[in-house]
């Protein structure tokens, strides 16, 4: 799932006390399960920000809702009579349901009210961390199945650098060296021939750097 | 490859194929569009190093960069080792700096990593690492040997013809990888490698054993790393660096001497006597960090004066 977290209300506000009628969109996809942008979340942040307005002598109303998933044109399509109520949507959607809210509603100012963090899941409860990088170009049978380009500060792909130590990474204790945890995993399953092979240099053009990415399924297709 | 052995024109790779106990040193690069230091710097150690190696922005902090710091040691008599890491620069940039270097008379490259950028001073910049390390040796050795470029275009003509290096941290994890991390580093076509800084002998001396057992020092001139320090608070400093093994009793040391930065040096030199004794050792790479002017003193006391002259290799 996408995983997110919600800017500091601070910069919220700044965002919106401008604005009259600002619907706080939630979203109850990826966004719900990592508490971030689900409705509940939409409904607290509004109260904040009437609270915040009103301490601070703003005239913005504040509505929260939530539809089932802000990525999804159809969802967009069920709230198009309620959105032209607003003159500003704070979506707690991940960066693409803001991109799809402002695509739909070409009139209406749609701010983010989340910082988009990547690809990932629940460690625990309250924590999430990222595991895809989305690279495009998958090496993961390569490495025991844990990814080197998410795990690796440097994304490496021929083993740990120099600053790997005690299984940590050079740039912090509290992170895991990704290369430790690959050779380890393949260690146990008697891999280790996989580390020896020389890697090319990865195809980057198929991440974002090739431009923007699309997915095409041709028999999907109406 | 020439009559005498070399592939390029580098001295220090004549040094090496000649036999001789080499001493490479490095000289960090300064904060501002100064060459001074570095002249200064490169005048006193050409004369007691066979190539001096200049840092690639270390720490991840902005300096003055490798390519133009090697030119100013070649325009003090100096042979310079251009270091080159992956954080900073895509496959297109190193590849343009390689031949700029070459075309100035660059003849020795260093291929690193590098430290991640959360160490330095602006850790909001974007990482690269569209390379890593590995793939760096290969990349200068597939343009000496197959003058191509990464991309396998071809270069028509005047490829570079680096003498290629490639550093190690025998003590980082997981510590049963690194001779095999090194064995790769050759594979892709490493000529000398320039380990992480040895305090703890013991330990080196038992990855060296693998090495050999492994045949690698055959294939590759191994040059153990020296970071001479001038206090017990440095040293203590150095310790806490990932990947760094100090042993406590070095730090007791020079916590009790008197006169710590000539402990500094002693210690400093009896590492270097103690490395020379292990089989595979080819030489020593001294990093003296901002206190390059004790380099001459270390190299004297150690034994290592006169450096050979060499003869200018002939192009290969």
């Amino acid at each position: 799932m996408i995983i997110a977290e919600q800017k500091p209300i601070p910069e919220i506000a700044a965002q919106v006390r401008q604005c009259r009628r600002v619907l706080v969109l939630g979203c109850g996809g990826c966004v719900t399960v990592c508490q971030a942008g689900g409705e509940k979340e939409a409904e607290i942040l509004a109260s904040a920000l009437r609270l915040m307005g009103v301490r601070e002598g703003w005239d913005t109303q504040f509505d929260a809702a939530a539809i089932t998933r802000q990525c999804d044109p159809e969802y967009l399509e069920g709230i198009a009579r309620k959105v032209a109520e607003y003159d500003c949507i704070l979506s707690l959607g991940c960066g693409v349901g803001v991109n799809f809210l402002a695509e739909r509603f070409r009139r209406t100012w749609v701010v983010p009210g989340l910082n988009t963090k990547g690809a990932g899941a629940t460690l625990e409860a309250g924590v999430w961390e990222e595991r895809c990088l989305a690279c495009g170009d998958c090496i993961l049978h390569l490495t025991g199945g844990i990814c080197p380009i998410t795990r690796c500060s440097k994304s490496l792909l021929n083993g740990p650098c120099g600053g790997s130590q005690g299984g940590k990474c050079e740039i912090s204790p509290e992170v895991a060296c990704g290369w430790q945890l690959i050779y380890d995993r393949l260690k146990e399953l008697d891999r280790l021939d996989l580390l020896l092979e020389i890697r090319e240099p990865k195809d980057w053009s198929r991440t974002h750097d090739g431009g923007l990415r699309r997915v095409v399924k041709e028999e999907a297709r109406l | 490859m020439t009559a005498n052995g070399c592939k390029t024109e580098s001295r220090l790779e004549r040094v090496l194929r000649e036999g001789h106990f080499a001493v490479t040193a490095e000289v960090g690069p300064p904060k501002s569009a100064s060459s001074k230091g570095i002249t200064r710097h490169a005048a006193a150690i050409k004369e007691v190093a066979d190539a001096i190696n200049l840092t690639d922005n270390q720490t991840a902090i902005v300096r003055l960069c490798s390519l133009a710091a090697a030119v100013h040691v070649l325009q003090a008599g100096g042979e310079p080792v251009m270091q080159v890491t992956c954080r900073d620069r895509n496959r297109i940039a190193i590849q343009s700096d390689l031949l700029g270097a070459y075309s100035l008379g660059v003849r020795n490259v260093l291929c690193l990593s590098g430290d991640h950028i959360s160490f330095g001073n602006h850790p909001q910049a974007r990482t690269v690492y569209d390379l890593d390390s590995v793939q760096l040796v290969k990349l200068v050795h597939d343009m000496r040997e197959h003058r191509r470029f990464q991309n396998g275009e071809e270069i028509k003509v005047a490829p570079p013809r680096f003498f290629i290096g490639a550093a190690e941290n025998p003590f980082a994890d997981p510590v049963e990888f690194r001779a095999l991390r090194l064995a790769k580093k050759v594979k892709a076509g490493a000529d000398f490698i320039q380990t992480q800084a040895v305090f703890d002998v013991d330990r080196f001396a038992r990855f060296m054993q693998v090495v050999r057992d492994m045949g690698l020092d055959q294939q590759v001139f191994i040059l153990a790393g020296i970071v001479p320090t001038r206090s017990a608070k440095a040293l203590e400093r150095t310790a806490t660096v990932p990947g760094m093994v100090v042993p406590q009793e070095l730090i007791d040391r020079m916590k009790g001497a008197a006169d710590q930065e000539k402990e500094g040096v002693a210690i400093a030199v009896e590492l270097i006597s103690r490395l020379r004794e292990i089989p595979g050792v080819r030489g020593v790479h001294i990093m003296a960090i901002a206190w390059e002017e004790i380099v001459p003193e270390i190299v004297k006391q150690a034994g290592l004066l006169p450096r050979p002259r060499v003869e200018l290799a002939t192009p290969a």
